[in-house]
Order: C-alpha cells, then structure tokens, then sequence
C-alpha cells in the first residue's frame, strides 16, 4: 500500500539479535538520506519469545512506524517464519535461516531466499553473528542500502568492543554475497 | 534516538537538570539515561521509593525555582494524582511525562491511549485543568518536551507530555536543539529562595478562606482559557476542501492514520485527518470549522472511544460519527483503518455529496 516506503520485518528469538540488524539497517538508510523509524516489539513476546522490530525506510516521511504486512520479512527461526510470512505483502520477499526453519510453508506470491546464518557465521568466525549474516543477505538481494553505510553503522555500534568489529563484518559480507547470487532462492 | 532517551535529552537541552522518578515499563529508559546524564552535568537525579513521593519531590523542586521533571507510565502516573492536584493548587511549573500504556489497573505494557480521559480532565481531585501535549513522532516528542518546559514556565502549571509505548520505544532521526543546557527557570518572583532582605513568600494549595479559594478557582481558570487562546495545536491534513470522511486521532494512532488517509486519497477519497496536537486545551474551534464542511467523522484511538467525546462536542450533532478503537495493546494497523474509512463513507447517502 504505502510506497514508496519501504517496510521491513526482521524476527527472530530474544537474543538473535534481530533488534540490533534492523538498528544497523535503520541507521545505514538514515545516514544515505532517508527517513527511518524502528520500533521494537518490546511486549512479553520479547521476554522469552520471538523479538522482533519493523523498520521503515522511506525517501519523503514516514507514515506508519507500525508494519503488520511488510514488503519483506527477515525470520531468524521457525516460529517467526510462521507468524509473519503469511503477512508478506504479495510480490514480497523472505529471507529465512534454512538452519531454524526446517519445514518452511512457501508462498506461491513472494520471493524466498534461504540462508543458514549459523553456519555462514561459523565460517565467518563467531556464531553469535548469524544477525549480521541475515542482514548481509538482505541487503545482498535488495541494494536497500550501501555495504559503506552498513560497515559504517556496525563500526559505530562495536566503537567501544572494536575487537567484534571483523568478525561482524566478516559475517555481513558473507550475507551480502549470498543474497547477491540468490542462491537457495525460490521465486514465484 | 529512541523516543523515551530522546525526550530525556530534549528535557536536558530545555535546561531541565533536575529529576526524580521511578522506574516501569514503558518509560523506564528516561529515568535510565537521566541517571547517568544529569550527574555528569551537576544536576540532580533522584530515584524516589514511589511515585506518590516523586510527586511531591517535583514539588519541592519546583517551589525552590529549578527546572523539574518526572515521567512515567499510566499505573504510576495515577499514583501521583495527588502531588499533581497540589502542584496545579500552587501553580508550579513542572513536566510530567506519561508514556501511556494499556489498562485499567496494571493493564499490560504495550502502548495504549487508555489515559486521554485522566489526562485532559485535569488528572486528579480539585477543580483544574492542564496542559497536555500528544507527539506523533519522535521529533515531535523532543519538539513538544521543550515546548512543555516554555509553557510550565509562561503559564506557572504543570504540563504533561502525553506519549505512548510506540512513542517511547520506537527509534527515529531527531534533530537536536544546539544549546546542550539551557536555561535556569526564572522564577525570581515567586519561588522560594530564601527571604533575608525582602518579603517572605509562600508556596501553597492551601485556602481556608472560601472568597480567597473561590477566587484561586476562577484565576486558575482563567489562565487556562488564556492558554487556550494562545497555545491551542493541531495538525490539519488534507483539510482544505469539503470531505466526505474526516479522520480524527490524536499521538501515535493519528500517525498512523495518515498513511490510511494517504492511502485513500490516492484512490480518489475525499477524507482528510484532524490531529489535535495539545489534546487539551483541545482544539474545539478549529475542529468544529472542519466538520462543518464533513459529510461524517470518523474517530481512531487506541482505547475505547475517549476524545470521541471531545469530537462529539465538537460536531455538536452535525454529522455523524464513527469510532474505531484497539486496546490492549493492540496498535491499529493502516491496512485496517483504510477498511475502516471505507466502511464509513459506504454510510454516506447514495448519489455522493449534496
């Protein structure tokens, strides 16, 4: 409905850290010139549930900071996938984690691509960077903003643990390269 | 920013330095940011053991001249009632925020608008009214945080900033004020400062004599229609020419309805949106000129239907009027308001406008 903005869903378990890729998104959109909202559900779904938070990027102003059916949808795990892929606009795009979504109801009207983010991450150097693995293939597939500005955003966040900084990177650079030969992809 | 630290800071740069608070969610990242923050700048962070106590720390904050704020959520803002009933009696500039959340009773901690009615009705015992502000975005929450500082100042009366979970936790770009502090209330002449070498002062709710009372009652409430004259806001959006549908909302909800607005205006409807801005003084004269030329209305809050009264007096029966309410908790989304403003337009008589 509301283009040209952009909305966003990333979701996943409290400790995914979700929360923190949609903040990176959110401020690598800011800092290319866009307008930006996130908003957390901060609700007792996050005390020892799914966490999730929605992002909107938009070019003028954005309306809606709430998002109920997003253009795109980051699922981290198999709960989230069920809860909100069925609310993925049609034509839209889902990026799931092939290691937590073991059965995934694929819809006929979206485009999935798969990813799994725990393994890239592994690779990568730590595991408790699949997050950043999952934003790398989304913004791999999508070109919603600039590697530069992500790279930047995840330097400001690590500025005072600067020892995660590469291995952070390391991670979202294997997400992007994944996202970007679509591999694991299904289109409609 | 995120919205509650935001707020925090705004309050910061309006030269506010002193703070006292407790912690519940919605909001508790304002008191966690002042914590470290006013300390750093030689101010005051005061942790009290409730909010009945906060209430009347502002208080006394307040009667010695410094800028003061607390904030809180719905359950602990009904705890203050009474310090705000006496800091209204003794016309003390406060900031009282409340990043509301969902009740009745503990309720729940999703954002909600379940306080418009406490909020705009003067809040507690006594006879008084108080300013309240709604900010539908970020920027508007900072904006309005420093507004409230000026009007607490000009009018000498507590003002609330009246926000919502969504408000508080959501994150956004904000542009700051420059100044880092700003300035010290003035209050040379009425806050108590010491009296060596003039005439002792004194801060007050109390009137015995019920002339002097009566008249405190008609003062007090001749300031507030002062400032309803000078301070009233709202946003009027796609108001301009004659509507089959007017929208009316107010803080995060109006947000949202705007994108439900935008959204049937590009399939040709004719519906614009009324977003009080101070939700009190509400802005009856300016809302009640629009729905002259409305064909209906249609209210949207998260709550059952509060400032529906407000729109009610406003349309004085002129058109009628629809309500779309979520509570809980629950947030109503843009897809389903456009539903919504659909369903009431399908109400209008058949062949469109007259």
């Amino acid at each position: 409905m509301m283009k040209p903005t952009t909305e966003i869903l990333l979701a996943g378990f409290g400790g995914h850290g979700m929360l923190l890729s949609g903040r990176l998104l959110a401020q690598a959109a800011m800092e290319m010139g866009s307008q930006v909202s996130w908003l957390p559900a901060y609700g007792p779904e996050m005390r020892g549930g799914t966490a999730n938070v929605a992002v909107c990027i938009a070019r003028d102003q954005v309306g809606s900071p709430y998002v109920e059916c997003p253009h795109i949808l980051v699922a981290m795990n198999a709960p989230s996938f069920d809860k909100f892929a069925p609310k993925v606009k049609p034509d839209g795009l889902i990026v799931y984690n092939e290691g937590l979504v073991p059965n995934p109801k694929q819809r006929a009207d979206c485009t999935a691509l798969c990813v799994n983010a725990q393994e890239v991450a592994i690779a990568a150097g730590n595991i408790r960077a699949a997050n950043l693995v999952m934003l790398g293939v989304l913004v791999g597939a999508t070109e919603l903003v600039s590697d530069d500005a992500v790279i930047a955003a995840i330097e400001s966040e690590f500025a005072a643990k600067a020892r995660f900084i590469p291995v952070n990177v390391a991670a979202y650079r294997a997400g992007v390269a994944h996202g970007k030969d679509g591999r694991c992809a299904q289109s409609a | 920013m995120k919205g509650n630290e935001a707020i925090a800071e705004a309050a910061i740069r309006a030269g506010c330095l002193h703070f006292f608070g407790y912690p519940i969610t919605p909001q508790s990242e304002i008191p966690e940011y002042l914590s470290r923050r006013l300390p750093e700048l030689g101010g005051c962070y005061v942790q009290s053991e409730s909010e009945v106590a906060t209430s009347h720390m502002i208080y006394g904050a307040a009667g010695v001249g410094t800028k003061v704020m607390t904030s809180s959520s719905s359950p602990g803002i009904s705890l203050m009632a009474e310090g705000i009933s006496y800091l209204a009696g003794a016309e003390l500039p406060v900031v009282i925020v409340n990043i509301m959340r969902a009740g009745p009773g503990l309720g729940g901690i999703l954002p909600a608008q379940s306080d418009y009615a406490q909020t705009t009705r003067g809040m507690a015992h006594g006879d008084f009214r108080l300013i309240a502000l709604a900010p539908a975005s970020v920027q508007e929450a900072v904006d309005l945080t420093i507004l409230a500082f000026d009007l607490a100042e000009k009018y000498r009366t507590p003002v609330i900033l009246a926000g919502d979970g969504v408000i508080g936790q959501m994150m956004e770009p904000v542009v700051l004020p420059e100044a880092t502090v700003g300035p010290p209330l003035k209050a040379d002449d009425w806050a108590l400062t010491g009296c060596v070498g003039r005439k002792p002062r004194k801060v007050s709710s109390m009137f015995l004599d019920p002339d002097e009372l009566n008249a405190h009652n008609f003062k007090l409430k001749a300031r507030f229609a002062e400032i309803a004259r000078n301070e009233t806001r709202f946003e009027a959006y796609a108001c301009d020419e004659p509507l089959d549908l007017l929208v009316t909302s107010f803080g995060i909800s109006a947000r949202i309805c705007r994108s439900a607005v935008d959204a049937a205006r590009s399939e040709g409807l004719k519906v614009g949106l009324f977003r009080p801005i101070t939700i009190s003084p509400f802005p009856m004269d300016a809302l009640r000129e629009i729905i002259g030329r409305s064909q209906r209305v249609l209210d949207v809050e998260m709550n059952t239907g509060q400032m529906l009264h407000d729109v009610e007096m406003a349309a004085q029966g002129r058109c009628p009027i629809d309500f779309f309410g979520r509570c809980g908790g629950l947030i109503p989304s843009a897809e389903g308001i456009l539903e919504q403003i659909r369903a009431s337009l399908a109400q209008l008589p058949k062949g469109g406008v007259p």
